[in-house]
């Protein structure tokens, strides 16, 4: 199977899985609005103006209706409007969401790069100091806080040294970018570090590593060439995954760096119940999500083969 | 397991170095924990009388560790604080396995259609970023109390667990010891119960202990953020933002609490890469 058909087959998996996480969203709003006619004009508003209004509104119809013009209008790009700046949701979305994409893009690719090297230099130096040095820093890294750890290069970074602006975009000033990235990738390092350390180690062992050494390759062709790319498979998949790490530490980090994306349109919203804004930035941030695991997916396909016959990975 | 008792995994639990340390960290914090009151030296809540000159003092001999911004000691407040953060953690590890392990058997040993549905609600569940969809939850239910953001959490963090449990039922019920049991004529219960079950309580029981971890840190995140426990009530993360705010000029404000997390976590995920190491050596390399 080539990588397109595979595409389109995954694609279509994909269908059950947008139509299970906007019923969760819609079912929220369900649960959240209640009667928001009712909520509008109170209890004592006229029995008939209610009834009237909400026929327009179609709110008197079963929710199985309700949810399919909930969809019709997410088709739309139709996420409603803010209760507090009364301005559609999906333009507050478009503003933030270039910032959020940014970030998330540069901890990744930081902690891919830092990962994948301490998770090499770890295997390669396996039983000795440096690998148990790096261990303890990658377990270090998955216990600490993402938001705390944020304040705490701040405080050494920033406030100490001076070297990186506190907080704020900067107008896209790459300096006010490589704290927030490498707070936000840096729980990832630590994952990427003891995936590539493990399943560098596996394959180290194999025969065909044996004979690239016994042709008389260079013992980093060896490593890099033969080692890695066939180790590759599991680390890529924790790239994956970590695409929805770094989203849930979006609204913490942005927090943290008062980074104006999506993550911090969430958390303020949320402080101030303007639900439009929650479930609209909760539904996009599922979508990405969703989405990036299906680019993963593809990648999949590019980086081994074989998986076009056996279709995909899981 | 189940032939040598718990003892002998127990004794090489405590030889393995990682796993004796952490489970050495959980057991002192759950010590400080419920000891709190015995142990703190001022009331986490009260706000003294003479507030002008115990107002946000530096770590001293009279507050180890300092104090905020209304005079109230920050060790107190940090020993408190773990009280919830420690339930927070347990709680929704306990329920999580509870609620994963039954979806995760039932799904897996009956496969088909109950499957289908049971992955499928896992699948969108899996979906949202877990934090991102708790912030929508606790934003709908408008300031929950404690209870809530344990139901909350619950609710977003089970899906690991079902699928993972999910996978060895899946193999299990193909075993021979299962069509044994059911040639014996034991009923579908009984086999999930004493046969399935048990089978799965390694990788249940590993998954879970990393589980406290991230609950812990999902709690600390939402107080953070003043979506989690209310004042009066403290945990780790309502510590933080609060000290956020003097970041610059009183860190330590910052510092000590993060510290407990990040001790606490730490000792969590020792343990679990210890129970991984010992009950699935397949996985350890």
């Amino acid at each position: 199977m080539g990588l397109f058909p595979f595409a389109v087959r995954r694609a279509l998996q994909l269908v059950p899985v947008l139509l299970g996480l906007t019923l969760i969203v819609f079912a929220l709003q369900a649960v959240a609005l209640g009667d928001p006619v009712r909520a509008a004009m109170g209890q004592r508003g006229d029995p008939e103006a209610i009834a009237r209004i909400r026929a327009d509104y179609g709110l008197d119809a079963p929710l199985w209706v309700q949810y399919g013009q909930y969809l019709g209008r997410l088709l739309r790009g139709d996420l409603g409007r803010s209760f507090r700046q009364q301005v559609p949701v999906a333009d507050l979305i478009a503003e933030r969401l270039p910032a959020t994409l940014r970030l998330a893009l540069a901890a990744m690719g930081l902690a891919a790069l830092l990962g994948v090297a301490a998770g090499v230099a770890a295997a390669v130096g396996h039983g000795r100091l440096l690998d148990a040095a790096i261990m303890t820093v990658a377990l270090l890294g998955i216990s600490t806080p993402v938001f705390w750890l944020g304040m705490m290069l701040v405080l050494l970074f920033a406030v100490t040294l001076g070297w990186f602006p506190i907080s704020g975009y900067g107008e896209g000033d790459w300096r006010h970018l490589i704290l927030p990235a490498f707070t936000l990738g840096a729980l990832h390092v630590g994952y990427i570090a003891r995936m590539t350390r493990s399943s560098l180690l596996e394959v180290l062992g194999e025969d065909y590593l044996r004979t690239a050494r016994a042709k008389g390759l260079h013992e980093s062709v060896v490593l890099l060439k033969h080692g890695l790319r066939n180790a590759s498979l599991p680390i890529l998949t924790l790239v994956g995954i970590g695409v929805g790490d770094v989203l849930v530490g979006a609204p913490l980090t942005e927090t943290v760096f008062a980074w104006p994306g999506l993550g911090r349109l969430l958390v303020a919203a949320a402080a101030n119940r303007d639900l439009p804004v929650v479930l609209g930035a909760t539904l996009l941030f599922a979508l990405i999500y969703v989405v990036a695991n299906f680019l993963v997916d593809c990648c999949y396909v590019l980086a081994d083969p074989r998986l076009r016959f056996a279709g995909g990975r899981r | 397991m189940t032939g040598e008792g718990w003892g002998r995994p127990l004794v090489r639990l405590l030889r393995h170095r990682g796993a004796l340390v952490g489970t050495v960290v959980i057991l002192l914090v759950l010590a400080a924990a419920l000891l709190a009151p015995v142990l703190a030296p001022y009331d986490p809540a009260r706000v003294p009388a003479d507030l002008a000159a115990r107002s946000l003092r530096s770590p001293g001999r009279e507050h180890w560790l300092g104090t905020d911004l209304l005079g109230r000691d920050l060790l107190s407040r940090i020993l408190y604080g773990a009280r919830v953060s420690l339930l927070v953690g347990f709680a929704v590890a306990l329920l999580t396995a509870a609620l994963g392990a039954t979806v995760g058997l039932l799904a897996g040993f009956y496969a088909g259609t109950i499957d289908v549905v049971f992955m499928r609600v896992t699948d969108a569940v899996m979906a949202f970023p877990t934090l991102v969809l708790a912030i929508a939850a606790v934003a709908v239910l408008d300031r929950p109390g404690l209870l809530a953001i344990i139901l909350v959490l619950t609710v977003v963090q089970w899906t690991t667990i079902a699928r993972l449990v999910r996978g060895q039922a899946l193999a299990l019920r193909e075993r021979e010891f299962v069509s044994a049991a059911y040639a014996l004529g034991g009923r579908d219960l009984r086999i999930l119960a004493r046969h399935l079950l048990p089978n799965c309580l390694a990788p249940l029981l590993v998954s879970t202990t990393f589980g406290v971890a991230s609950n812990i840190l999902a709690e600390a995140g939402l107080s953070f953020l003043g979506l989690g426990v209310q004042p009066p009530a403290v945990s780790w993360g309502s510590l933080l933002a609060e000290g956020a705010v003097y970041l610059t000029v009183k860190p330590w404000l910052v510092i000590f609490p993060g510290l407990a997390i990040t001790l606490t976590v730490l000792g969590c995920n020792l343990t679990g890469d210890g129970f991984r190491d010992l009950l699935e050596p397949r996985l350890t390399r």
